[in-house]
């Protein structure tokens, strides 16, 4: 599809909006709607329409199956940690108001907001992961079949 | 209140639903199945549900439309035709079905009504104490999805890993798929394997 100009120009132009999109919907979805699995299928969208027009091979080398398939177990893992942390911090599993600190109040977020922000960060990156892994297992499969014809 | 542009949705969204069932030529019917999910996100958005309506541009029109028409890319792009006789008790099993939905949804409150049961039975309490709970972060949802509701949050996100890894276990094919770094390689096939546009 990277011959029609149109489309070449207009995804172009679009692709980093739509991620800028995605990361204003993690890390602003404590304050507006949204949270980490949409700003993740919204990633990933951008991701695979990247892939769309100019080639599962460029999407593959922006964003490799290798990186890809170990963030799909590290956003849970994530999210699990930030609860073993507060266990360890003294409270119960996930109970984000172990997570206080006085560390640079006012910039870094504490407390429950920073448990919020660790949980929805890992959803984003378990979401965004799997929606890209399961675009190029689909796609992969698809030119596997082909190329013998060609 | 139905205003014009609820009842223009609903009007669209009947006529794309009506449109898949009846087109034999898959191809356009998966695209009428994003044009469904679009205008169920617009509808979503009028309903005050942007999270849902954020998911269903993404998934629904996005995703899950570019994933069935890799399938068409392996499989055929025509349905069998179906036989035109027609038959007495599929239709009035479809049609009783849908009486009995239309019944049901006579007991459904009025949306926005105060003293709707889901406003009342948990308890409202979460509503009011979301913000000193959560350091005066003011939306609810995330508070309780993330926070009051963790656990099941987490379990959604092991559900998603899970199937991710079982799509890869059943669609991958062994060590190659890691070897296609080369860009030429890439260049020959990259378009027409992702698109599928051979139609």
């Amino acid at each position: 599809m990277k011959t029609f100009p149109i489309i070449r120009v207009v995804s172009k132009m679009l692709i980093p909006y739509i991620l800028l999109f995605g990361c204003y919907v993690q890390f602003h979805g404590d304050y507006g709607p949204g949270g980490g699995f949409q700003a993740g299928v919204i990633f990933a969208s951008g991701l695979i329409l990247y892939g769309l027009v100019f080639g599962l091979g460029a999407v593959r080398s922006v964003a490799p199956p290798r990186i890809i398939e170990k963030l799909m177990a590290l956003g849970v893992l994530l999210f699990a940690g930030t609860g073993v942390l507060t266990m360890l911090l003294g409270g119960d599993f996930l109970d984000y108001d172990f997570l206080e600190h006085h560390a640079l109040p006012g910039i870094l977020p504490t407390g429950q907001h920073l448990g919020l922000f660790l949980v929805e960060l890992g959803v984003g990156i378990t979401v965004t992961a799997v929606m890209t892994m399961i675009f190029y297992a689909f796609a992969g499969h698809v030119r596997a079949k082909k190329e013998p014809k060609s | 209140m139905m205003t014009a542009i609820d009842v223009a949705i609903l009007l669209f969204l009947a006529i794309t639903a009506v449109t898949i069932a009846r087109i034999r030529d898959l191809w356009a019917a998966v695209m009428f199945t994003g044009i469904y999910s679009f205008l169920s996100a617009s509808w979503m958005l009028l309903l005050d549900a942007p999270d849902v309506s954020f998911t269903e541009a993404a998934v629904g029109a996005g995703i899950s439309t570019v994933l069935m028409l890799s399938t068409l890319a392996l499989t055929g792009t025509t349905e069998k035709a179906a036989g035109s006789k027609f038959r007495p008790v599929p239709f009035f099993v479809v049609v009783l079905t849908g009486c009995m939905l239309i019944y049901g949804t006579l007991d459904m409150p009025q949306i926005g009504d105060p003293s709707d049961p889901i406003h009342i039975h948990p308890s409202p309490s979460f509503v009011e104490r979301t913000q000193g709970d959560m350091h005066g972060l003011p939306n609810v949802v995330t508070a309780v999805l993330g926070s009051y509701r963790g656990y099941d949050t987490l379990g959604e996100t092991t559900v998603v890993l899970t199937a991710g890894i079982a799509v890869l276990l059943i669609l991958r094919r062994g060590k190659d798929d890691d070897t296609i770094d080369d860009p030429m390689a890439t260049e020959q096939h990259g378009n027409a394997a992702a698109s599928g546009d051979n139609a």
